[in-house]
């Protein structure tokens, strides 16, 4: 998925933890596949950003890929 | 899958059967593609098309006698094609001798032919190209010597006899000119030739045959005696051809050269040491199995050359080419626009379907394809042959569920609305509130629940008042798309549990408003006696105050009613009734799906989407549906579209039926609990407590349609928000001071972009995806 991630992490804070975001890697997991991926996400709670563009584009071909396995 | 049945659906369709010419030639030549490209112009791919199949492309282009044209189905309007005058066109335009080159064999054989006519040097041709070692014995001063002889030279100029031979020349074949064989006597015997050469060709008319008839017993006819099939003579090693070229209507050049080709394939298979009869494909002209659409074709003339002796030129040679249909069945792709999508024919989809089926390790190409389909049966109510494909993509379905692999995202959708659907929020049975039993039962279906819900309770009032004995209410859902999505064991559960229902209310007959309950109930539920709200109507009569004439409306008729004309009559029965003038849409029988059967919508967007644009730019006027699935993704698609209810059951508060928004997913789902709840105490006198008020949520149209195309519902992103809020756990831009939080539902992660207004909040976008991701441990 790496040529939809973002060279820079989006301008998003984290509510909870009031940090922005950065990009590093993250869990990705379906249909019994796990793959490490670069994504946004906070640095002190974890919590991972899908962009609406990443969700419709490689995320969404990775997912179709994975169930036509 | 079974794989008989996926090998007689295969053979049902005809496409790639060939057309009427290419059957009808002996050589099968593919006249279809070198019209098309005669007609675009390209006479060197034309003539490398011919040359393909005829190894004497100039000859054959001056003397054929064509017996492509009195079959060629444009003969049926305005005359056929003059295939043969396009042929010596594409030769004086792009003549470059046969292209056919020597293969290269490491088992190369010596085969000797005697007679240098056309059969004779036809398989001469074939063998050489093979690799072997040919040599040509010709007792004549020069090959093609009949040719010389029949032909004047301003029919068959010399220099194309010349030609062709060159041809051969460079295919290394050697021809031996007064080269007379004989038998015992001369220079030249034919048991030598026997002994010396690994086969013989005999390739001879009728007179010089009884010369040999020492060696090789002649026929009745005078003619070497020889198989017909596969021209072997009684004697190893020796085949004969004369039997084709001198047919009972005269000499036939091309039937000659066919001749030759099917004994050079008979040596070809005995030098190889292969069965002379297996598989063979090379029994000259045929009839086509292509079924052809002649009627759709306006008559058009030939085109006559401006100088008839010379034959067309070029610009000539194009036009008349155009005139080919070209012949093609396709009269499913035509009318569906999922089997246009996927670009090829039925023939292939099945095969395709069929591999996807098999595959154990590796990608199914094919499971989009597979769930697109709308199971309408419109296919195989055009198909010649009465191919159905949703018979196919059914039994595929079930396969792929039975099996495990149906994608997750395709149907989980639609089986999430359908338990929504039947859950004991959403549905009743009852009989009218104060009877014991009922004549009949209403069930109007879970999409008319939803969409108009307040229509549901003026019918069920009306059809209790005209029919003797009481109706009762039944809202359920009759378990159509676990049955689309080929989950068998839902379906079962499903049916059963509306079985256990209909026994416990006393086994009455059943009015349905939704024709595809209708099927399910008569498919699963046959013991359950069916009718369709339309009949029903039209026997009871429609209810004082309907008075909907107005301007022509365009009727869709639901797919589901394909095959039901007494539904389709019900229907025009009561339009008529109503004063309303009708346009079809090119008859009931035709009519497409909505894009919602066969859950096409929630599997394949792209390909509903097209489906519903296409039937909604057939007619201008407004539509009139007869279903409420129907006629909101027509409304949706933005196209005016009442539904008949609608317009019998006039309401004065709602003066435009056909200008109706569609409602949408959520709200559908949301009606058909509020309407239970409503009835449950409007009617029966129950204690019914409505939702507590979520949040205030401000969506507008736009993004309202967003989320139905990513079949986003409302209470989804409620929830985000409301677990937002409440946990403070979001995201938050900075610069505008959106939030955006994110929660999964089972295997779906629904993401919400929202600002704060007031004391609510409202939907700048939503979205979603399947993938879990998670900070890395």
């Amino acid at each position: 998925m790496s040529e939809t991630i973002p060279a820079q992490a989006p301008n998003l804070v984290c509510t909870t933890c009031d940090r922005p975001l950065v990009i590093g890697p993250v869990r990705a997991s379906y249909l019994g596949q796990t793959f490490p991926v670069d994504l946004p996400h906070c640095p002190g709670c974890g919590f991972v950003y899908v962009s609406p563009d990443l969700a419709d584009g490689r995320m969404l071909k990775v997912e179709q890929a994975l169930e036509d396995k | 899958m079974d794989g008989d049945r996926v090998r007689h659906w295969e053979s049902l369709c005809v496409e790639e059967q060939p057309p009427a010419c290419a059957a009808a030639c002996p050589m099968h030549l593919d006249a279809r593609t070198m019209l098309e490209k005669t007609a675009a112009g390209d006479f060197a791919g034309a003539f490398a098309v011919f040359a393909r199949h005829i190894p004497f492309p100039a000859i054959v282009a001056h003397v054929c006698d064509h017996p492509c044209e009195p079959a060629c189905r444009r003969g049926e309007r305005g005359g056929a094609v003059a295939i043969g005058r396009i042929e010596r066109a594409i030769v004086e335009e792009a003549y470059v001798g046969s292209r056919r080159t020597v293969q290269k064999n490491r088992r190369a054989k010596r085969v000797a032919v005697v007679g240098a006519g056309l059969a004779g040097l036809s398989a001469a041709h074939d063998l050489a190209v093979r690799g072997h070692v040919v040599a040509v014995y010709e007792a004549d001063v020069r090959p093609l010597e009949r040719l010389h002889r029949d032909y004047p030279p301003e029919v068959l100029p010399p220099s194309a006899i010349e030609a062709d031979l060159g041809g051969l020349a460079r295919l290394g074949i050697e021809i031996h000119c007064r080269a007379r064989v004989g038998v015992g006597d001369g220079p030249i015997d034919l048991a030598l030739l026997i002994e010396t050469h690994d086969a013989v060709l005999v390739a001879l008319g009728p007179g010089p045959a009884a010369g040999f008839a020492a060696i090789l017993p002649l026929a009745d006819d005078g003619r070497i005696a020889a198989d017909p099939d596969t021209c072997a003579t009684g004697v190893a090693k020796v085949f004969s051809t004369g039997r084709l070229g001198d047919a009972v209507d005269g000499y036939s050049p091309i039937r000659a050269i066919h001749d030759g080709r099917r004994a050079g394939g008979s040596i070809e298979r005995f030098l190889q040491g292969a069965s002379l009869t297996a598989a063979r494909s090379d029994d000259g002209s045929a009839e086509s199995r292509l079924h052809v659409n002649v009627e759709a074709h306006p008559p058009v003339a030939p085109v006559v050359p401006a100088d008839p002796a010379r034959g067309y030129r070029r610009d000539e040679a194009m036009a008349e080419a155009a005139r080919c249909f070209p012949c093609h069945c396709l009269e499913c792709v035509k009318v569906c626009e999922w089997l246009g999508f996927w670009g090829s024919n039925p023939k292939r989809y099945v095969r395709e379907i069929y591999n996807n089926d098999c595959i154990v390790m590796g990608n199914r190409k094919s499971n989009r394809m597979i769930d697109g389909c709308t199971l309408c049966g419109l296919c195989g109510e055009v198909c010649p042959t009465g191919l159905d494909m949703s018979e196919v993509v059914l039994a595929a379905r079930r396969s792929m569920v039975a099996r495990g692999k149906m994608p997750p995202s395709h149907h989980e959708f639609a089986l999430l609305e359908m338990a929504a659907a039947r859950a004991p929020t959403a549905t009743l049975a009852r009989h009218r509130p104060g009877r014991t039993r009922s004549a009949t039962l209403f069930f109007p279906g879970c999409q008319l629940s939803g969409s108009l819900p307040g229509l549901v309770e003026r019918i069920w009032d009306h059809l209790d008042d005209r029919i003797a004995g009481g109706v009762g209410l039944w809202l359920d859902c009759c378990g159509a798309p676990a049955h689309w999505a080929g989950r068998e064991g839902m379906v079962e559960a499903a049916t059963a549990g509306l079985r256990t229902t209909w026994e416990n209310l006393g086994r009455p007959g059943v009015v349905t408003a939704c024709s595809s309950c209708r099927v399910m109930f008569e498919g699963f539920l046959p013991e359950i006696a069916i009718t369709s709200l339309w009949e029903c109507l039209a026997a009871v009569g429609l209810p004082a105050g309907s008075a909907a004439a107005g301007g022509p409306l365009a009727i869709h008729d639901p797919c589901t009613t394909r095959g039901r004309p007494e539904v389709q009559r019900a229907v025009r029965d009561l339009a008529g009734r109503l004063g309303l003038k009708l346009r079809e849409l090119g008859g009931p029988e035709l009519s497409t799906c909505c894009g919602f059967g066969g859950l096409s919508r929630f599997a394949d967007r792209e390909v509903a989407e097209r489906i519903v644009t296409r039937r909604v730019g057939e007619d201008p006027a407004d539509f009139l549906a007869y279903c409420a699935t129907c006629r909101d993704a027509f409304a949706r698609a933005g196209k005016r579209t009442a539904h008949l209810a609608e317009l019998i059951f006039s309401d004065p508060a709602r003066p435009d039926p056909a200008g109706r928004a569609d409602p949408g997913l959520s709200a559908r789902r949301r009606e058909r609990a509020a309407l239970v709840r409503r009835l449950k105490r409007e009617r029966w006198g129950e204690a019914m407590a409505e939702p507590e008020p979520t949040i205030e949520l401000e969506i507008s149209d736009e993004v309202r349609l967003d989320m139905e195309r990513r079949l986003i519902l409302v209470e989804d992103v409620v929830a985000v928000i409301t677990e937002a809020e409440a946990t403070g756990r979001r995201l938050v831009d900075p610069a505008t001071g959106r939030r955006i939080a994110s929660r999964r539902v089972g295997e779906v992660t629904f993401w919400v972009d929202y600002a704060v207004r007031g004391g609510g909040f409202v939907l700048a976008r939503a979205w979603s995806h399947r993938m879990n991701v998670e900070a890395a441990r």
